[in-house]
């Protein structure tokens, strides 16, 4: 494959991240970094530890914001809108942009008010809209099946794996365009994560994706691109078969082949 | 000896010394059980739920003292609860790192120590004094104060356990502040808000010395807010110093109430918090 005969048919750019700096305090822990994310397709971030790949996928819904003394610095677009401007809803922002987190998160309430909560924010739906959008995302989290007897009880009664599905279908049900996942699969069995996997498949036909993973067989399997990072550095992005089998910069070669990281 | 000997003799000293403490301190709470048990049930009739505070030498109850507890505390937890809430809820999700709620944790652990008779006094010259004289409002307004650092502290507490994770993912869908405060971070930390509360009124259920100063007492049936109220506290510190039998025996009736009243708070807000650990 070459990625010159590729370039011409490259999807569009959902988000475009550019020249951004991002501070904790006066730590500079993201410097220059620059890449895109195509529309409906999934990008790895991979790296060692502390390399600012949660950092940089945290900057994409404005997450750190929730935090005083960190700042981002530079532009970062979604559809052409730079979501940077301290002027922009981070409500609204957040709901086009949804998080799966490292460990699972679901709400102290059962099933059904799991999904529901996110989608009582922003539309007022009659039962029987609610419970059929509630049933959508279930089954396209693959959860449905599993549950659908006990949407009543309680969301922390499922299993690490179910937990973690739930968590994707509660942010699917907020119809986001992008869906950014940490690690999502760290806490989680091999047969867990192979289901979690494969739901990261399904869901690039609707939605935009990026993934921070520790795992490079993971980031192999699931992504399109991928984007290796290294001391807060973008060192390396490209298409994933392109960085992983012929990388252009040595430290990549490093860091796949396991001589560092 | 060698060094594991030595652990293991230190040990069942260490254990030995734990056993005599714990015995030691649960015999006295089941002596004055067994005491109030044995003085206070003698006294126990229905005369007591639906008599008034009688003078001395006649037959009387506590129907007034009961109530006016009751109407006391009721209106110092209402006051005081929203205020306290409204308070550790900003000092653990909004104001966590400001400079103000380290001030304001600072000065509630005080409060939360502070004697409560400095309390009564402190409502007696800010509210009894100015109307010249006694009343139930101001008794229920010490009792709210009582409750407020009470409050304050178990609210912060209990949201600060709360895990940051979760407030992540309820902003993660979008949610505004409030949301994530008002329909997760209460949702996660209920039990643990609602014992705060059972014990606040445990607490405060109990005090005298600052409605000495405020409600005073009343020998007869009120409900007037602005005018000096019964409560089991000071009727039982009235009728237990008094000369008279009949006086006294009540006194040992009201105080069996107030502990099983207590008891039964204390042991409610336990199974609240176990429930929850339970759930998790």
């Amino acid at each position: 494959m070459n990625a010159a005969v590729h370039a011409p048919k490259e999807p569009p750019t959902k988000v475009a991240v550019r020249s951004l700096d991002f501070y904790y305090g006066a730590d500079r822990s993201l410097k220059n970094v620059s890449l895109p994310l195509h529309a409906n397709k999934v990008t790895a971030f991979i790296g060692p530890s502390g390399c600012g790949k949660s950092t940089l996928l945290r900057v994409l819904n404005r997450m750190y914001d929730l935090y005083p003394g960190q700042r981002a610095e530079g532009e970062v677009l979604l559809d052409g809108e730079n979501i940077l401007d301290p002027a922009i809803d981070l409500n609204a922002l957040r709901s086009r942009v949804g998080m799966i987190f490292q460990k699972p998160t679901p709400f102290p309430m059962s099933i059904y008010e799991n999904i529901a909560f996110g989608i009582r924010l922003y539309e007022k739906l009659s039962r029987a809209d609610l419970d059929e959008r509630v049933e959508t995302a279930l089954r396209g989290a693959a959860l449905w099946d599993e549950v659908k007897d006990k949407l009543q009880t309680s969301g922390l009664g499922l299993s690490g794996g179910q937990q973690q599905r739930l968590c994707i279908a509660r942010s699917v049900a907020v119809q986001p365009e992008v869906i950014l996942f940490d690690e999502p699969c760290s806490a989680l069995d091999p047969i867990s994560t192979a289901k979690v996997e494969e739901l990261i498949d399904e869901l690039t036909n609707r939605y935009t994706i990026a993934i921070v993973t520790h795992n490079m067989q993971q980031a192999v399997r699931v992504s399109d691109y991928t984007a290796f990072m290294y001391l807060g550095e973008l060192v390396e992005f490209g298409e994933t078969d392109d960085v992983f089998n012929k990388p252009k910069e040595k430290r990549t070669l490093d860091y796949i082949t396991g001589r560092f990281g | 000896m060698s060094l594991y000997a030595t652990r293991r003799s230190a040990n069942s000293i260490a254990t030995t010394l734990c056993w005599v403490a714990a015995i030691f301190g649960l015999a006295w709470l089941f002596v004055i059980l067994i005491a109030l048990l044995y003085e206070g049930l003698r006294g126990l009739s229905p005369a007591v739920f639906t008599e008034m505070t009688p003078p001395p030498g006649s037959a009387g109850g506590l129907l007034n003292a009961i109530a006016g507890s009751l109407i006391m505390t009721l209106i110092g937890v209402a006051v005081g609860t929203p205020l306290g809430m409204l308070a550790g809820t900003y000092m653990a999700e909004y104001g966590r790192h400001s400079k103000l709620t380290m001030i304001v944790r600072f000065i509630n652990d005080i409060l939360l120590s502070a004697p409560s008779i400095v309390v009564g006094l402190f409502v007696y010259t800010m509210l009894v004094h100015p109307m010249g004289h006694f009343s139930a409002i101001s008794g229920a307004v010490a009792l709210a104060l009582l409750v407020v650092p009470v409050v304050v502290r178990t609210t912060e507490d209990m949201l600060l356990l709360v895990p940051g994770s979760m407030r992540e993912a309820a902003s993660a869908l979008g949610a505004p502040r409030a949301h994530v405060v008002g329909k997760v971070a209460y949702r996660a930390a209920k039990a643990g808000l609602i014992t705060g509360v059972l014990l606040a009124v445990a607490r405060v259920s109990g005090e005298t010395a600052p409605l000495l100063f405020t409600a005073l007492n009343n020998q007869f049936w009120s409900t007037d807010l602005s005018a000096p109220m019964a409560s089991l506290p000071v009727v039982i510190f009235q009728f237990a110093l008094s000369p008279y039998k009949d006086w006294q025996q009540l006194a040992w009736t009201g105080a069996l109430l107030i502990t099983v009243a207590v008891l039964a708070l204390s042991i409610a807000a336990r199974m609240l918090s176990a429930g929850r650990r339970k759930s998790k």
